[in-house]
């Protein structure tokens, strides 16, 4: 029962949406399958902090290598859940001035907004903002002209690195931008590329991927792949 | 020709390097055994101080930049646009920029603009960016709820737009303040998606660009138009998808800048006015890019002839 519920439940969305899409009709099945879908999201949310939970407090626990920063993630994650579900700080809306709880949760302001505004935005842009070294380490360590392959794909990086710049435009700036040789200017090489080169690699991996899910879809529907349910053991 | 004298110099020394590196043992050991954190001084170099000499570059506007600036042209004032903000703060130094210009098009246009966001628990924020730093300041004729509303977060990804195609209020019964839809003036008569003139999305990953074309232009195109701001990342993936499904794309800071140049050009420039800062975040950022791609360049030239060097000496 454990496993045959959820096999049900999977392939009877999984027709709805289909058929949904397909007949004019059934339209609002479907429309009614993705609100179940938007509300499961939502609990998903849930989960994820009930498990982020679950293992940093076994971390903890267990004393395992690295506990201390299981506490600082605990710390932050009890904090940031504590001002924003409470709503600290935040003055209630101005249609429901009697209920405390009605304002924003991220009230300018607020302590939940100070926390995103001076922690969380910062330290997320920075960890963004690294890639720049990594890349730039990687440049040095891992592209090599091994074989005519790596020769095409240096070539091909080098004019779109240089073309989503201006120095691609000033480096062909003696071509005549309406002349017949007007195609190698490197700002035009670089749309070339990117328009025909990368479109029909990119386009026969979409088709392949969605056959390929086409393919996985219905094995999931028919209940042959259940692997998504898990081992069944704890 | 100063410039060519530069490349020519630029070029003259990286050739003399190439010699060094074949000729000299003490040159050849000291960058094959370099320490990447000199790697990442030069790039903190190549990024800094292009920002500090706030560093700008004339910008030459692509097709499909042209193309956003044109689907956002031709609608007519009081018409509706969905501003779709689908990215997060680690995203926002590449997509504010552009998403700063949207804005200011939009209200510039005299269009109705609806947000939302589905990608990410934060993306309201990103949004309150635009309202604060653009539609208050700029433009205080905007009324909250009659010229601009803020829908927020929702979860559910794909779901969400699989929902709104059909029935925008099922989902969205209050704005992101929690004021009921009932009570906003410019959400009486939207029921769906449909009857919004364009979407503008800006992207940053799933769920975004691709989930918009897939579950609503491609089920809906008579109904539905989009255009598109990504990040550099991203913006191959979406190539597919011009021009039918997504007529126009800006990709990453290069696509930022060439449609602020747009902007720009026709609503400060034309008229004779100076462009204030926060319009030209596209262009000042695209000072570190040149400077930050030309060193990757340089860095795979040098390693390469280091490579060569290995082989000749017979330890590659």
């Amino acid at each position: 029962m454990k496993r045959l519920i959820p096999l049900w439940l999977t392939a009877t969305a999984g027709i709805v949406m289909i058929v949904s899409y397909f007949i004019p009709r059934t339209q609002g099945w479907g429309e009614d399958t993705s609100i179940w879908f938007d509300i499961l999201a939502g609990i998903a949310f849930i989960l994820g902090g009930g498990n982020i939970l679950k293992i940093h407090l076994r971390k903890v626990s267990d004393k395992t290598k690295g506990w201390g920063y299981s506490v600082i993630l605990l710390f932050c994650f009890l904090a940031t859940l504590f001002v924003g579900l409470g709503k600290i700080g935040v003055h209630p809306n101005t249609q429901y001035p009697d209920h405390s709880w009605s304002g924003v949760y991220n009230e300018v302001g607020s302590p939940f907004w100070w926390l995103y505004e001076y922690a969380f935005k910062p330290l997320t842009a920075t960890m963004f903002a690294m890639l720049a070294f990594y890349i730039a380490s990687a440049a040095f360590r891992a592209f090599r002209a091994k074989n005519v392959e790596a020769i095409l794909l240096l070539g091909t990086a080098f004019i779109i690195l240089l073309g989503r710049t201006f120095a691609g435009v000033w480096l062909t700036d003696w071509i005549a931008d309406d002349g017949p040789l007007r195609g190698l200017r490197i700002e035009n090489l670089t749309v070339y590329i990117m328009q025909v080169f990368n479109t029909a690699g990119s386009r026969a991996i979409v088709i392949g991927i969605a056959l390929g899910i086409a393919s996985t879809s219905m094995k999931v529907i028919l209940g042959v792949d259940r692997s998504y349910l898990g081992s069944g053991e704890e | 020709m100063g410039m060519w004298l530069w490349f020519l110099l630029f070029m003259i020394l990286l050739a003399l390097l190439g010699v060094l590196i074949h000729r000299s043992p003490t040159v050849y050991r000291v960058l094959t055994t370099l320490d990447r954190r000199w790697i990442f001084l030069l790039m903190f170099l190549a990024v800094a101080i292009p920002i500090l000499g706030q560093l700008t570059f004339p910008e030459k506007p692509t097709g499909l930049a042209k193309a956003v600036f044109d689907e956002i042209e031709a609608l007519e004032p009081g018409d509706k646009v969905l501003m779709a903000w689908d990215y997060d703060p680690a995203s926002e130094g590449e997509l504010q920029p552009m998403a700063t210009a949207f804005t200011f098009h939009c209200a510039k246009k005299g269009l109705k603009l609806y947000y939302m966001t589905i990608f990410s628990p934060v993306g309201p924020q990103m949004i309150d960016d635009s309202i604060e730093n653009v539609l208050k300041t700029e433009f205080p004729h905007y009324e909250y709820g009659v010229d601009y509303v803020n829908l927020g977060y929702k979860s559910g990804q794909e779901g969400v737009i699989k929902v709104i195609v059909s029935n925008l209020k099922e989902l969205f019964n209050t704005d992101q303040y929690g004021t009921s839809v009932r009570d906003i003036p410019m959400m009486q008569d939207v029921e769906n998606i449909q009857q919004i003139d364009l979407i503008v999305n800006v992207s940053a990953g799933y769920a975004g660009t691709k989930e918009w074309v897939l579950f609503a232009v491609t089920p809906y195109p008579e109904s539905i138009r989009l255009v598109a701001g990504c990040t550099g990342v991203m913006s191959p993936l979406l190539y597919p998808y011009i021009p039918e499904q997504l007529p126009g794309l800006l990709g990453a800071i290069k696509g930022a800048a060439e449609y602020e140049k747009l902007v720009n050009d026709k609503y400060f420039t034309a008229e004779g006015m100076e462009v204030p800062r926060k319009y030209l975040k596209g262009m000042l950022r695209m000072g570190p890019q040149l400077i930050a791609h030309v060193l990757i360049i340089v860095l795979i030239v040098v390693a390469n002839m280091i490579y060569f060097a290995e082989k000749r000496r017979g330890t590659a």
